[in-house]
């Protein structure tokens, strides 16, 4: 990092530090509006041509008592001028809105950290409401970060004092004021935050010229050098991305995107019937005014009733598409039974959040690899795939989409609460390259049997409802292999069961061969990962190759059936190591089926992988 | 829309499957079952525009006897696939077939909102006050003090009422019906069938093995006359031989009492005419128990509104008015974009 001067810097002060990247948590109280901020700074962010990656956490009540410690929201930002793949290990920056949010997040900050404390709210009241006997400010607990201590409180009553606004009212613009100094830090443009701003409060203008007023305020803090004087500004290069038209995108939004893709590239309508659950509803949410598209949306009265009501929507000839986290996908696991015996399309959405029963709704995890895979009475098979990131929701979506109606079967597509709710830049496909995946129903009476196989596939005919001359009937009891109707025949069952184990298995000669992200295709250590954990993966195995260390990264898409060169894949690597955010799942599963000597790196805190922990296990067992 | 071939005029036997219906002999399903198949050619849907589904017990075996398209779900949650289907396709005619412990137990929860939501189906729910097919345990419409292999000394829970249930949930089209009646249960088909929204039905259904003759005060041929009354709308409440009896409201009380005209000084005016549009009478109707008052049987409610169903498609109407269909493109770049060059 060379530090050269930037012109823009005022002449009294510490120039603009160049730096290559950025991690940033703003940290408040739920209701200080920490995840608009962090929403802002992330569109500005990628407006200025910076990778970045984000992450929401914020707490499972919607107001939790005003100070204290579980009351706590925060959202951090990782963001540079190179390839971003995680929301960063520790911050650089931390904000802290009240004595709680310093409580709660100092701990993660890098050792030398920039501290903003608003010490307007650093009273004896609030302190004591943190849990600090002491108030941090004094007592040597900032020792080894560089703090920032400025009254945002009254400097935001300051600033607002023009709008004539209520203490209550005028406080709340405290996060712009925060914002504008943040934006004057990195050096951006305030013009996309104000737009939002006067869109947001259209109806409310003073609201609007308030909260730019405070934005305003704090940028100019910054610029007048009232900040101390050791603490100048930074400059953040472009990073290199590929030419094309960009946005920032939420895994709920990339994969509701998705579904209405692929339901369109297959011919389809689509069904989505939900019940609301954290971190899932944003799926609902998205789909609800997606109505133009010919989706349907459906609240039902509860798990059950909506994939029930789902798995009849693709019955009568649309896709039925259902969503749920943990807790609620246990209750819809009965009728996905129905979905894989009556050989129906179904896409069932899992966002996993921190279990067993209700767990840490907010909070993230992949434990329901066992559910999704498993967890169902007798042996029922489905396909089950995951996203590794927000953007990657929208292609994993659109496979999803393509396995179900090409071998009509429920797959189950694994995201969790961090993929649902961070965000990223995507670079946007042109929806005209699309491969179409067309879904023919069956028409013709002649020689129909609801049962009869695609010899290939091994899927039934789609025969829908309103089709003269296919009626006929299904359900739940076992059905005779060709004609459907009810068999108690013990050969049939056998038959049965084989059939709809060997039609899920065949799935894997129709996926890419696994391949390898980084590193050689084999060798001393391959580290294997699936869903969210891809990002602290690739960058810790990239630091590492980088250091001339032999360490490969794999990343599964696919986790049933598993691609059919996994095995080969793995048996080239003298260690293979799981990192998953759960008790060891997929390095069970894998151990399963290969019978080869799989170790697993696992972490249930209800806290993304950081890179270093990832880095340290790799050090560990190179250096053995 | 689906493509319909008119068919020359269907006979019941055309609803009928090549599959053997494995009912007990004697049991009232198969009287039900007649019934539907008389009604099913004089609704003028074609066949492949017809869906039965049900649930799990006796009575859901029904689809697999019916040669429409069929769906034999999972236990009480017929209602949620109904919905769904009528979700993806409104123009069909979604029947769903359930019992007093499909419907009324495990199912409550999904008659209550298929009900109130008025989603445009018709249910038909087999009330024979046991459970038939686990072999003869209570149900939730069990009478108090109900001996069976679960309750050995006698239930001891409140019977519910599938009519009061319904009348409760905001059914908008509520009827009564005898398994055996087949000069009735046609006529009530047809009347669910014709109301746009949830139609339900409660059928008294005899269980000739596990609770045979639980309905005989009513359905007795020689009770009939005097615990039975047929409602029609505009008609008056008149029952028991010739006519003789009514019901009047009982002076000074919201409720029904029985008179006889000509008796007391009570004449014919004081008889109540049936008006099915009125929530207050059907729900008095409904509370009617033998032997102190008469069995309401026929369409005790209806009083449309517009459906869930019809809801649904204006809604989506509206937003392909604002927005035209299916340009992914905008889509996806809709909000802040950016252009990132080379």
């Amino acid at each position: 990092m060379s530090e050269t001067a930037s012109a823009k810097a005022a002449p009294a002060r510490a120039p603009r530090q160049e730096l290559e990247t950025a991690v940033v948590r703003f940290a408040g109280d739920s209701g200080d509006g920490m995840q608009l901020t962090g929403g802002q700074f992330t569109l500005t962010t990628a407006l200025a041509a910076n990778d970045l990656a984000t992450f929401p956490d914020f707490p499972a009540e919607i107001r939790a008592p005003a100070g204290t410690t579980y009351g706590v929201s925060a959202f951090q930002i990782n963001f540079g001028g190179r390839r971003i793949k995680t929301a960063g290990d520790a911050p650089d920056v931390l904000v802290a809105m009240n004595p709680a949010a310093l409580k709660v997040n100092l701990k993660d900050i890098k050792e030398g950290g920039l501290v903003i404390l608003d010490t307007g709210s650093f009273t004896e009241r609030n302190l004591q409401k943190a849990g600090y006997e002491k108030d941090p400010i004094e007592d040597g607990t900032l020792d080894g970060y560089r703090a920032v201590k400025i009254d945002i409180s009254k400097l935001t009553l300051e600033a607002v004092k023009a709008q004539e606004l209520s203490k209550k009212d005028a406080l709340r613009c405290k996060n712009l004021w925060t914002l504008g100094l943040i934006y004057w830090m990195y050096g951006r443009k305030r013009a996309a935050t104000k737009a939002w701003l006067e869109k947001k409060f259209a109806k409310r203008p003073e609201l609007a010229q308030a909260n730019i007023a405070a934005m305003d305020a704090g940028h100019a803090f910054g610029e007048t050098a009232e900040m101390p004087a050791e603490i100048g500004g930074f400059t953040i290069q472009e990073a290199d991305i590929q030419p094309g038209l960009y946005r920032t995108v939420t895994g709920s939004e990339a994969l509701a995107w998705g579904l209405v893709a692929g339901t369109e590239l297959a011919g389809l309508k689509m069904t989505f019937a939900s019940y609301p659950i954290t971190p899932a509803s944003g799926l609902l949410h998205t789909l609800a005014r997606l109505k133009s598209f010919g989706v349907v949306t459906f609240q039902a009265e509860d798990e059950i009733a909506a994939v029930c009501a789902a798995i009849g929507a693709s019955y009568a000839g649309t896709l039925g598409v259902t969503s749920s986290s943990g807790p609620g996908l246990a209750l819809k696991m009965e009728a996905i039974g129905l979905g894989i015996s009556v050989e129906l399309p179904l896409v069932i959405v899992n966002s996993q959040r921190a279990g067993p029963s209700t767990g840490l709704p907010t909070k993230t995890e992949q434990s329901d690899l066992f559910q999704a895979v498993w967890g169902r009475n007798a042996d029922s098979p489905l396909a089950v795939i995951a996203s590794r990131s927000p953007s990657d929701c929208f292609d994993a979506a659109i496979e999803a989409v393509r396995i179900a109606t090409k071998y009509m079967t429920p797959v189950i597509l694994l995201t969790d609460g961090y993929i649902a709710n961070a965000s990223e830049p995507w670079r946007i496909p042109d929806a005209n390259n699309f491969t179409p995946m067309p879904v023919t129903f069956r028409t013709d009476p002649e020689g129909f049997k609801p049962f009869l196989r695609d010899p290939k596939t091994l899927a039934r005919p789609w025969a829908v409802p309103g089709t003269p001359g296919l009626e006929h009937r299904i359900g739940g009891i076992e059905k005779d292999h060709e004609s459907g109707h009810i068999s108690y025949d013990p050969a049939n069952h056998q038959k049965m069961t084989a059939t709809r184990a060997a039609k899920i298995q065949g799935i894997a000669n129709d996926i890419p061969a696994q391949t390898v992200e980084l590193g050689p295709s084999k060798g001393r250590l391959a580290i294997v990962g699936w869903g969210s954990t891809y990002g602290p993966i690739d960058r810790a195995v990239a630091n590492l190759l980088e250091e001339g260390l032999e360490v490969s990264h794999i990343h599964l898409r696919h986790i049933w059936p598993l691609p059919a060169n996994l095995k080969s894949l793995l048996e080239g690597f003298d260690q293979v190591l799981v990192a998953e955010m759960n008790n060891g799942q997929l390095s069970t599963l894998l151990r399963s089926q290969y019978l080869l000597p799989i170790e697993g790196l696992n972490k249930v805190s209800g806290q993304p992988f950081k890179i270093a922990e990832i880095e340290a296990a790799i050090h560990a067992r190179l250096e053995k | 829309m689906n493509v319909t071939t008119p068919l020359e005029k269907l006979t019941p036997k055309d609803f009928a499957t090549d599959q053997e219906v494995r009912w007990c002999p004697g049991c009232g399903d198969y009287a039900i079952l007649k019934a539907v198949q008389k009604t099913m050619p004089e609704l003028d849907v074609p066949r492949e525009n017809i869906v039965f589904v049900s649930g799990i017990g006796c009575s859901s075996r029904f689809p697999y006897y019916m040669a429409t398209y069929g769906f034999h779900t999972i236990h009480g949650r017929a209602p949620a696939f109904a919905t769904g289907v009528k979700l993806a396709n409104p123009d069909l005619s979604v029947w769903i077939v359930t019992g007093d412990g499909d419907g009324l137990s495990i199912g409550g929860n999904h008659l209550l909102h298929i009900l109130r939501r008025n989603v445009d189906v018709q249910i038909l729910l087999f009330n024979n006050e046991i459970y038939g097919l686990t072999k003869g345990q209570y149900s939730p419409t069990s009478r108090l003090g109900t001996r069976s292999p679960s309750t050995p000394t006698g239930s001891i829970d409140n019977p519910l009422s599938p009519t009061e249930f319904a009348l409760g949930a905001g059914a908008r089209f509520v009827a009564r019906g005898i398994d055996t009646q087949q000069k009735y249960l046609p006529d009530l088909f047809k009347r669910a069938h014709a109301h746009a929204g949830a139609s339900f039905v409660e059928i008294f259904q005899n269980c000739i093995v596990y609770n045979d003759g639980v309905f005989t005060e009513f359905t007795d041929k020689a009770a009939a006359e005097d615990h039975q009354i047929h409602v029609e709308h505009g008609k008056p409440l008149r029952f028991g031989k010739d006519g003789a009896k009514g019901l009047r409201v009982k002076p000074g009380s919201f409720d029904l009492e029985i008179v006889t005209p000509s008796e007391n000084g009570v004449t014919d005016a004081d008889i109540l005419l049936h008006d099915e549009t009125s929530h207050t009478l059907a729900n008095l109707l409904a509370a009617m128990q033998p032997p102190h008052f008469p069995m309401a049987i026929g369409v005790l409610y209806c009083n449309p509104i517009e459906s869930y169903t019809a809801r649904i498609s204006q809604q989506i109407e509206e937003a392909k008015a604002k927005a035209p269909l299916g340009d992914l493109n905008a889509l996806l770049q809709s909000g802040h974009t950016w252009r990132v060059s080379d």
